[in-house]
């Protein structure tokens, strides 16, 4: 989907990135990437380091950057001008076959608040526009519009780090402990969730190994908070 | 940052992932640097001087330091100079792409 916002705004001068925040690697992305058959950059961040280093918290998230390599907008929820699962409902329905878990998944998903045409509206008119587009924020603004980090979000950070690495070795059990520290650390981060879960059940359904699980925690914590609105 | 078996820091490496850079004057990123009064470049230090979350897996001999902390995820409004690989494990500069406006946006497939 974002090759078609891509084919449309090359010819502008805006280049699209998309960067899998997947700790399985290329055996986990890579079949996504070529079904999408992407002409630009698609890259693979197993460890989270975007999470870091700008403050990325959920999927999708974009940022914008200009011809300099500087952002002009921060890490926001980002869609290309529409969104998939709305379509798709939209289209077909819920799905009355399949895992149960699968359908109250895509039901309570269907609650969660976006508004990908007015993201993709600004992403055109900076296309179009560049640095005159309103929606190009100075340097300063898209500083103090990230993400604050305490000591506690640094901590998640380096615990989600040893999580993956343990994971990789094969040390399943401690990498868990691991996650399940960041994922006290670090709540709002839904990365270091979702990836531990995903690592246990495709579903991110409950398990035995975590209190928690993506159902649960967007019950919990509401269906407005999972997505904030970009303020555009 | 990831050490195995060590908590001394590569300069090179520590600039690489996290882009803060050793010189004379101290530990800098952007226009902040940070005085070290010239302690040898440790996990310690990192998390003392930034503060860097600092976790231990002494079991698995395994350190982790996360990022700057006390301010926020972005020191300044440029982007970092991360270095990524493609699917099929080629890496690819985001600095290459100075010169060229563009949008990254952060997937996943779980």
């Amino acid at each position: 989907m974002w090759q078609a916002l891509r084919t449309e705004l090359h010819p502008q001068g805006v280049e699209v990135v998309t960067v899998a925040l997947d700790s399985g690697g290329a055996e986990a992305a890579a079949p996504w990437i070529d079904a999408a058959n992407p002409e630009h950059p698609s890259l693979i961040d197993a460890e989270h380091r975007l999470d870091a280093a700008v403050g990325v918290v959920n999927v999708p998230t974009g940022v914008w950057v200009d011809e300099d390599g500087v952002l002009v907008r921060p890490p926001e929820v980002a869609h290309p001008g529409t969104s998939v699962l709305r379509d798709m409902i939209a289209k077909h329905g819920i799905p009355s076959d399949g895992p149960e878990i699968l359908r109250d998944q895509i039901i309570a998903a269907s609650k969660i608040r976006v508004d990908p045409e007015a993201y993709g509206a600004a992403l055109r008119d900076w296309a179009e526009k560049g640095a005159a587009s309103p929606y190009a924020l100075s340097p300063e603004e898209v500083v103090e519009r990230s993400r604050p980090v305490p000591v506690e979000v640094s901590e998640a950070a380096a615990h989600f780090e040893l999580g993956v690495a343990l994971h990789a070795d094969g040390e399943l059990e401690a990498a868990r402990r691991h996650f399940r520290v960041a994922h006290q650390l670090d709540p709002d981060n839904w990365t270091y969730k979702r990836q531990a879960w995903s690592f246990e059940d495709p579903f991110q359904g409950p398990t035995e190994h975590y209190d928690s699980d993506w159902l649960s925690e967007i019950a919990a914590r509401g269906h407005d908070t999972y997505y904030p609105l970009p303020e555009l | 940052m990831l050490l195995r078996g060590t908590d001394t820091v590569d300069p090179a490496e520590l600039l690489a992932q996290t882009g803060w850079e050793l010189k004379p004057e101290g530990l800098c990123k952007a226009d902040r640097c940070v005085p070290t009064g010239g302690a040898p470049l440790s996990a310690e230090l990192l998390a003392e001087k930034l503060g860097m979350g600092l976790v231990t897996d002494p079991d698995h001999g395994l350190t982790a330091l996360g990022p700057e902390s006390g301010g926020r995820a972005l020191i300044d409004a440029k982007l970092p100079d991360l270095e990524l690989p493609d699917r099929h494990g080629r890496p690819f500069s985001l600095r290459s792409l100075r010169g060229t406006r563009f949008v990254m946006v952060a997937w996943a497939s779980w």
